[in-house]
């Protein structure tokens, strides 16, 4: 690769008679391009070996009879027909589309509220973003362990606190109980994540000029009314690119409910991707999880394009 | 909870530019005590992580009180914690060097020349955005079975580069096109070739950049917890998150939540410290759209 690198080297000046005869500016430019390849060289055999071939794997992957172990053998359509049977795969769909609506509108709201209170520059400002954000650099495993822990009832002291507040009576039982267990995800993944969104609304927000809101004062515009007509409309690119975060992050959830909750009491918070992993690695069944894998895929890709068109054309 | 209150005092002491009134100085008490009420609701999981990692019967022998012997516990269980440290730190290490490796002769190549697929490998980068990680994640076990890879440190580490390249080569072309060209230009008459000037020149430079880049690739790699748990297959392979998951999962024995707890405090604190320490380089990569990645 390097001896592209040399002057003169015999690939760029000695292969045809016709780029001899060429201007010296053209070998130039042939050579110069040669080096360019050679420094992107390693970053297209990423994309390549491990992200295109695998994903075309995948295709191919989902039309065979795929084992753990053991040869793979052609079986198309079977694996994607499996999925209209797949009870635990259609019912992580429910699951995860009102996981999803429900946390959006939670990490909009947290997000929006947070970054709007730190929004000014003022004394001790920096350390309170900086509060916020700190679950956000804590892992999703580890943080999905720590509240595994909280909500212990022995160990942790949610429960206490709640008791305390007059808000509950008894043992309460967090993780073991469906609608408790979906409630104790939410609460911990917004947790995690209120400082990460507040951190991109917060991009959005400095963006705005002081004069816009300078200007809303003269006008004897309320508070309300200036982050009705300012503020929301002008930070719209940056909710916008929140709200797709949020819901592709959220559609493709997996530490918090394997960790926490291992998708029960009784399968009834198994998200999508909790379903794919279980058909690969505890039915040892690679083809249906790679078809699993495609129909997501799919999903999401369509979902973005359509999300971002939306936003698109709203600035029409 | 002692980190925010010394936080309120700082914020309070710092100097105002002008004498506040009567209603701007309620106004300023309310502000600081909502804010600081939620900071504490923010902070207070992780503070009582670490409370309760020393704290208690089972942190102190029985007695109650303060003790490590949940840490005592956590350095024997499974495979050992320094095992599980130092496999989370191979992979990270692994993972921060290849990306940067990568991304800066990859963000050298996109800012400085033209050559031939330049469009197709910046569309093919940009496509690893577009799908979501964990559908990937299956073909990926089977290839790297195939050479050999699995149940591999590397393995894993190759594919968290993976991840990383879309963020890290976007952030590297443009932190190479924010340099002067009269910068290497000038090396390059001098005799430089492009790999003299991009090492001896360049590369001080892009510094900033670098650390952004590694920054958000040792967050990633450290605190993967998926990848992990489908490539690697024996637990002495295995990083402190997937370790850690097992001890909840009661593997090896009964939950011992207070070696938990000992084992979050002890996989969450390099990342809470780089983090403070290099806080600006975080936030200017979250501007520049990492969180894309």
């Amino acid at each position: 690769m390097m001896s592209a690198l040399l002057p003169g080297a015999p690939a760029a000046s000695g292969s045809a008679p016709s780029r001899r005869r060429a201007d010296p500016s053209a070998r130039l430019r042939r050579r110069r391009s040669l080096v360019g390849l050679a420094y992107a060289a390693p970053a297209a055999l990423v994309v390549v070996l491990l992200f295109a071939v695998p994903l075309l794997l995948s295709v191919w992957m989902s039309l065979n009879d795929w084992p753990l172990i053991g040869e793979p053998s052609f079986n198309a359509p079977a694996n994607y027909q499996a999925i209209a049977g797949n009870d635990l795969f259609l019912s992580s769909i429910a699951f995860t589309l009102k996981y999803t609506v429900v946390v959006t509108i939670l990490y909009f709201v947290t997000a929006l509220g947070l970054a709007l209170l730190v929004q000014q520059s003022r004394p001790g400002v920096g350390l309170l973003r900086t509060a916020f954000f700190l679950p956000a650099v804590v892992g999703l495993a580890s943080a999905s362990l720590l509240f595994y822990a909280l909500y212990n009832n022995e160990f942790g002291p949610v429960d206490d606190v709640l008791r305390a507040l007059g808000l509950v009576e008894g043992d309460v039982d967090f993780l073991g109980q469906p609608d408790n267990a979906f409630a104790s995800t939410v609460v911990m993944v917004t947790w995690r994540f209120a400082g990460f969104n507040m951190l991109i609304l917060l991009t959005g927000l400095q963006a705005i000029s002081p004069d816009v809101y300078e200007a809303a004062r003269m006008d004897g515009a309320s508070w309300w009314q200036t982050l009705r007509s300012i503020t929301l409309p002008l930070l719209r690119p940056t909710i916008a690119l929140m709200l797709i975060l949020s819901v592709t992050g959220s559609l493709l959830a997996f530490e918090p409910f394997y960790v926490l909750t291992a998708g029960g009491p009784s399968n009834s918070t198994v998200t999508m991707v909790m379903a794919m992993f279980r058909e690969a690695f505890t039915l040892f069944d690679l083809g249906t999880a790679a078809a699993l894998a495609l129909v997501l895929l799919v999903v999401l890709v369509v979902l973005n394009v359509l999300q971002f068109w939306l936003v698109k054309r709203g600035d029409d | 909870m002692t980190v925010l209150s010394a936080g309120r005092a700082r914020g309070a002491e710092a100097p105002h530019p002008a004498r506040p009134g009567r209603g701007a100085r309620i106004r300023s008490a309310t502000y600081y005590g909502t804010t600081s009420a939620l900071a504490v609701l923010f902070l207070s999981p992780l503070v009582w992580s670490l409370f309760s990692s020393v704290h208690g019967p089972r942190a102190s022998g029985g007695a109650g009180g303060y003790g490590v012997d949940n840490y005592r516990r956590l350095i024997e269980y499974g495979e050992g914690l320094a095992v599980y440290a130092v496999n989370s730190t191979v992979i990270s290490v692994l993972t921060v060097a290849g990306t940067l490796v990568v991304t800066v002769l990859g963000g050298y190549a996109f800012a400085r020349f033209q050559f031939p697929g330049k469009d197709l490998l910046f569309l093919g980068a940009l496509a690893i955005l577009m799908i979501p990680h964990p559908t990937i994640l299956i073909p990926l076990y089977e290839i790297l079975r195939t050479v050999g890879l699995q149940n591999s440190l590397v393995g894993v580490a190759l594919v968290m580069v993976m991840f990383q390249l879309p963020f890290s080569l976007f952030m590297m072309r443009n932190a190479f096109e924010s340099v002067p060209r009269e910068l290497e230009e000038a090396a390059l008459l001098d005799g430089c070739t492009s790999l003299t000037a991009l090492l001896r020149i360049l590369l001080r430079a892009v510094t900033p950049a670098m650390i952004t880049v590694g920054l958000f690739a040792f967050l990633a790699s450290w605190n993967e917890f998926i990848a992990p748990l489908i490539f690697l297959s024996e637990g002495s392979k295995f990083t402190l998150p997937v370790a850690l998951v097992s001890l909840r999962s009661g593997e090896l024995g009964a939950i011992d939540l207070g070696a938990l707890q000992a084992g979050i405090v002890v996989t969450a604190i390099p990342c809470l410290l780089l983090f403070l320490l290099l806080q600006r380089y975080y936030v200017r990569g979250f501007t520049a759209g990492a969180v894309r990645g």
